[in-house]
């Protein structure tokens, strides 16, 4: 489906999600993964994915490469996602195609995963094939997108790897991924993702699975591509430190919903959710005093198949209201400049603090 | 190797008899075998000359990158591997000071009961298969606790002391959340009274909101049952949360030493001050400067000529490409290997 609606304006987002939801049918019933959720990433900037296990990060960016398997599915909502005239095999100005409505194995959408929006998944060894080399493997993605040949693609291989500064490139890309260290495999996995020019770079989890030396080096070589490519990123951590080093936007999730959105620096300094204001408070920072008890959480994660009716945080808030917030789910209104939060505590009327 | 004054706002220090444990140029060496003939043809050096002492009632931080050698060095201490040299002196409940690293299985028997695990994954380290009652239960009967009436007091205590119910008790381990199940695990460990608790990034598994809830409950039973910890870990902000001393290991070495307050406010070793420069700040405002550590950890089987750390150094001199530095003491407590410990000065963390 081709929305007819040419846009022209730097401003608009490369990618608009709007009440995306995405439910698992099993047997057990129905879990609610993502349920409704909208968001919008602009080129040039970075949208952080930021919450806990089972909050719906790492599936909503699955439904945005419509990678979700069964028994999931995208329920409702859009993935608008905006390309120039000229990707989409029209004239000037720019398209709007809902990925949701399109055949997840299908032609078109083969064309953008992997070429329009690319993906560095977190375990890069899980990533790449052993029994191939990771030259072969990053050829493969870019003679698939581009219509270069062999010879061609291995230059652009090497270039590649150059850029994302793994040293002799034109040996180590005949060399197998379980050769490589853990930093050179990440450092591969981003010149795969890069190889086609993506607009949109999903970093799902990028650096959990490295060390935090290597981390800072993956970091600090992602913002250095991203200034200069003018890529769209969405990073997705649980580590609230990345985030505030790598995010322009932030969004928190919990349990399938969004808590609180915003910019960086309101999430940071100004957070007004209270499970936002309770996760900052609650991390060991490198700057806090040692040996003195933090405040905690209560309780833990529900389960994804019983999920707290209303708001899902409401049994361990600690600014629980009975009778409003275990009747429904608040909705998401803007409080500040840009920062959407799901409280009932800034309801207008009828919310008390 | 002696041992610093506490750190301002901790607890008291009851160390009469010298430490609970000390370790001495411990070594742990795999041989690297080839061909059909398993011919020795390397060694991987996982711990390499490492000395270190925990006071009793203290937590001891072992930190670094992974493939440093910290979890092999912990393994020794349990007995999980044999040492290729070097002493673990242990002194026991009795008093006696007893090198565990030469000891027979029967002769350490005994004193496995003082000294117990807490793993990183509770996911893997409870069985699927038993109720919570005989995991925490089980080193009881095998400690010659034949009644169950007992055992089952005993097990509701423990249950109740890491905040759990005791009616959870006949529950299997998938009935809980990870967070619950790593307090099962804590709960085990302490059943037989255990003197010293090696913590093997205890809380790395974990989500972020329940990481706080075991940490404090770490503190709390440190401070009521006076436990002593060997806590390992790669978070150096946990680790700064948790520990009364660090001691920072790099290939198989201990590069430094030295209180918590001192190592993260003053590193005086170049990797420290990288290490602590890598972690990301929860603060937008605070992002990260220009310091980056170039390169990677180097193989434990191949380690670079003089100081380990010198290719990706940015103070390396001539000296370190060649000769390799000893762990020295700097002031009373505080231990560094690097040639240029006095004149660097390095940026820490407030």
């Amino acid at each position: 489906m081709v929305l007819d609606a040419p846009m022209k304006d730097q401003t608009h987002p490369l990618l608009s999600v709007r009440d995306l939801k995405v439910h698992f049918f099993m047997d057990e019933g129905v879990v609610r993964a993502v349920d409704g959720v909208s968001f919008d990433v602009y080129p040039g900037r970075v949208f952080g994915i930021v919450g806990e296990s089972g909050c719906g990060k790492t599936v909503a960016m699955k439904a945005i490469l419509r990678i979700v398997e069964p028994p999931g599915r995208i329920v409702s909502g859009e993935i608008l996602l905006r390309r120039p005239r000229a990707a989409s095999g029209g004239g000037g100005g720019d398209t709007v195609r809902d990925l949701a409505t399109l055949d997840p194995s299908g032609h078109a959408m083969r064309s953008i995963r992997g070429g329009e929006i690319a993906l560095i998944p977190q375990e890069p060894m899980a990533a790449f094939s052993p029994v191939h080399s990771v030259g072969n493997q990053i050829i493969e993605a870019i003679r698939l997108h581009q219509a270069v040949d062999e010879r061609e693609a291995r230059r652009l291989a090497v270039q590649l790897t150059r850029e994302v500064g793994i040293p002799a490139p034109e040996q180590r890309l005949d060399d197998y991924s379980w050769q490589l260290s853990g930093g050179l495999r990440q450092r591969a996995i981003i010149a795969m993702a890069l190889s086609c020019n993506p607009r949109l770079l999903i970093a799902d989890e990028p650096t959990t699975a490295v060390d935090v030396t290597t981390q800072a080096q993956v970091l600090r070589l992602l913002r250095r591509l991203q200034r200069e490519r003018h890529t769209a990123i969405i990073f997705i951590t649980h580590d609230l430190g990345v985030i505030a080093q790598m995010a322009d936007d932030v969004m928190v999730m919990y349990l399938g919903l969004v808590m609180e959105q915003g910019p960086v620096d309101s999430i940071f300094h100004a957070p007004k959710h209270p499970y936002t204001q309770a996760l900052l408070r609650s991390i060991p920072s490198i700057q806090s005093t040692p040996r003195v008890s933090l405040p905690s959480i209560t309780g833990s994660l529900p389960h994804p198949f019983n999920r707290p009716r209303g708001c899902p945080f409401h049994p361990r808030c600690p600014h629980f209201m009975p009778g409003t917030c275990d009747r429904q789910a608040p909705p998401l209104r803007e409080v500040a400049g840009g920062q959407l939060v799901s409280c009932f505590l800034y309801e207008p009327a009828g919310g008390q603090a | 190797m002696s041992v610093p004054a506490r750190a301002a706002g901790s607890r008291p220090a009851p160390d009469p008899a010298g430490p609970l444990l000390e370790v001495k140029y411990l070594r742990k060496h795999f041989p690297i075998q080839h061909g059909f003939a398993r011919r020795v043809v390397g060694q991987i050096r996982a711990v390499d000359d490492i000395s270190f002492s925990i006071r009793e009632g203290e937590t001891l931080g072992l930190v670094g990158e992974s493939g440093c050698g910290k979890t092999t060095a912990a393994r020794c201490i349990l007995g999980a591997h044999a040492p290729t040299s070097g002493e673990i002196l242990f002194r026991t409940a009795e008093g006696q000071v007893v090198d565990l690293a030469g000891l027979s299985p029967q002769r350490r028997r005994p004193l496995r009961r003082q000294i117990q695990m807490i793993f990183q994954d509770p996911y893997g380290s409870l069985n699927p298969r038993m109720p919570i009652f005989d995991i925490v239960g089980e080193p009881l009967l095998v400690n010659s606790m034949k009644d169950r009436r007992q055992r089952v007091e005993r097990v509701a205590e423990l249950l109740r002391l890491v905040g759990l119910r005791p009616e959870f008790m006949q529950r299997f381990p998938h009935a809980f959340s990870g967070g619950q199940r790593q307090r099962i695990g804590i709960a085990r460990a302490l059943a037989l009274h255990p003197r010293l608790v090696v913590a093997d990034e205890p809380v790395s598994a974990l989500d972020v909101s329940v990481q706080a809830q075991i940490l404090n409950l770490m503190l709390d039973l440190q401070q009521k049952l006076h436990l002593t910890y060997l806590f390992i870990g790669h978070n150096l902000s946990v680790v700064k949360h948790i520990c009364d001393r660090v001691a920072v290991m790099y290939v198989g070495k201990i590069v430094e030493t030295g209180t918590t307050e001192q190592l993260y406010k003053a590193p005086r070793h170049p990797y420290t001050a990288a290490l602590l420069a890598a972690v990301p700040v929860p603060d937008p405002r605070q992002r990260a400067g220009a310091v980056e550590l170039r390169g990677e950890v180097p193989s434990p089987a191949n380690p670079p000529s003089g100081c380990y750390f010198h290719p990706r150094c940015p103070h390396a001199v001539d000296l370190c490409r060649t000769q390799a530095p000893v762990l020295r003491e700097l002031s009373p407590g505080r231990f560094v290997s690097c040639h240029r410990a006095e004149e660097l000065v390095l940026p820490g963390v407030a």
